[in-house]
């Protein structure tokens, strides 16, 4: 079965409607991320099924755009065909789907790989496995409506400008107000950043 | 029954078999998912078996296609990993270094090792759960 389908789950706060699409070739991490989320999710196993799912591969998807309803896209960054990456930048490229967050989750620990993925419009780059705190932030997020969206720019300039090679230095009294909380998510891969450079 | 169940998951904890992230799947557990561990531990048991036959046919063929038992060996060490899987994960990482280094001697005697590992952890983690399904 390439297509999970999960009804919605408890979402906590019971006002909104979130869907989330996540895209990964582990039918174990679906299951896992399904569980995590605890929110109405469909899940893929691929890039190209996503992008059947979102109407966008040129054949048609099963839903007209105006029932699809994603609110957050989360991806595997390796699978096979189509890498989250690639996901993501088709995503980006796309004027129906391009304000929707994509998040990116991988196992490999390659500063490379972020920053390319967060310079390509991700909103997070999770490590795999993706824990309980992560979700939260996530969830915050949704649940904040995901407004910020636009900061992606900002986020890339708070990043170059100062955030540079010391991300450790930015905390969420971040001197460039009035970057919002979510954009500081970003930043916020503190604690996978710290991770990252601990472990290099 | 309990205590004996209890005994046995932080024995397979101590001695190294499972790591926290078994734990993350224990806290998914609840009233409305109450097997959700065992389920994640089926999955993975069912799902691994296409990777190592993949990799065993893999293995056969010569000349050897370390680039692709590279990836075949990263899915199946992301799903270890995802349940938990420490000895299993351990070996896996051991195997993709055989391979970087195209060592077909390595990889082969590796590969016995993971199975072995994949196998021990699915005994013992079916005699967990029965015994924690008898304790409830």
């Amino acid at each position: 079965m390439a297509v999970e389908d999960i009804g919605s789950g408890c979402s906590s706060s019971g006002d909104q409607e979130f869907h989330v699409l996540a895209v990964d070739d582990s039918i174990i991490d679906r299951k896992v991320i399904e569980r995590l989320l605890k929110i109405s999710l469909t899940a893929v196993e691929s890039g190209s099924r996503a992008l059947q799912y979102l109407g966008i591969d040129g054949e048609r998807s099963s839903l007209g755009f105006d029932e699809l309803k994603v609110n957050l896209i989360i991806t595997d960054y390796s699978m096979p065909g189509m890498t989250g990456y690639e996901l993501l930048k088709k995503i980006k490229g796309s004027t129906k789907l391009r304000k929707i967050p994509v998040v990116i989750m991988s196992s490999e620990n390659i500063l490379a790989r972020i920053d390319r993925c967060l310079e390509e419009g991700a909103e997070d780059f999770l490590m795999k496995p993706v824990q309980l705190s992560d979700v939260e932030r996530l969830r915050d997020f949704m649940l904040r409506g995901g407004e910020d969206r636009e900061v992606v720019g900002c986020k890339r300039k708070t990043r170059d400008d100062s955030c540079s090679s010391s991300v450790l230095s930015c905390d969420r009294d971040h001197p460039l107000s009035p970057i919002s909380v979510s954009a500081m998510a970003h930043c916020k891969p503190i604690s996978k950043r710290s991770r990252l450079l601990a472990t290099d | 029954m309990e205590r004996q169940a209890a005994y046995l998951r932080n024995a397979l904890f101590d001695q190294g078999y499972l790591d926290e992230q078994f734990l993350q799947l224990e806290d998914l557990q609840d009233e409305t998912n109450p097997h959700f561990v065992e389920e994640v531990v089926k999955l993975f048991y069912t799902d691994s078996v296409r990777l190592i036959q993949s990799i065993e046919l893999t293995l056969k063929n010569t000349p050897r296609d370390f680039e692709k038992l590279d990836k075949i060996m990263h899915q199946f060490k992301g799903s270890s990993t995802s349940i938990g899987a420490k000895k299993v994960k351990k070996e896996c990482t051991q195997f993709q270094e055989y391979c970087n280094v195209g060592n077909v001697e390595g990889c082969i005697r590796e590969f016995q090792e993971v199975k072995q590992e994949h196998a021990a952890l699915k005994r013992k983690l079916e005699h967990y759960f029965q015994l924690a399904r008898e304790a409830r």
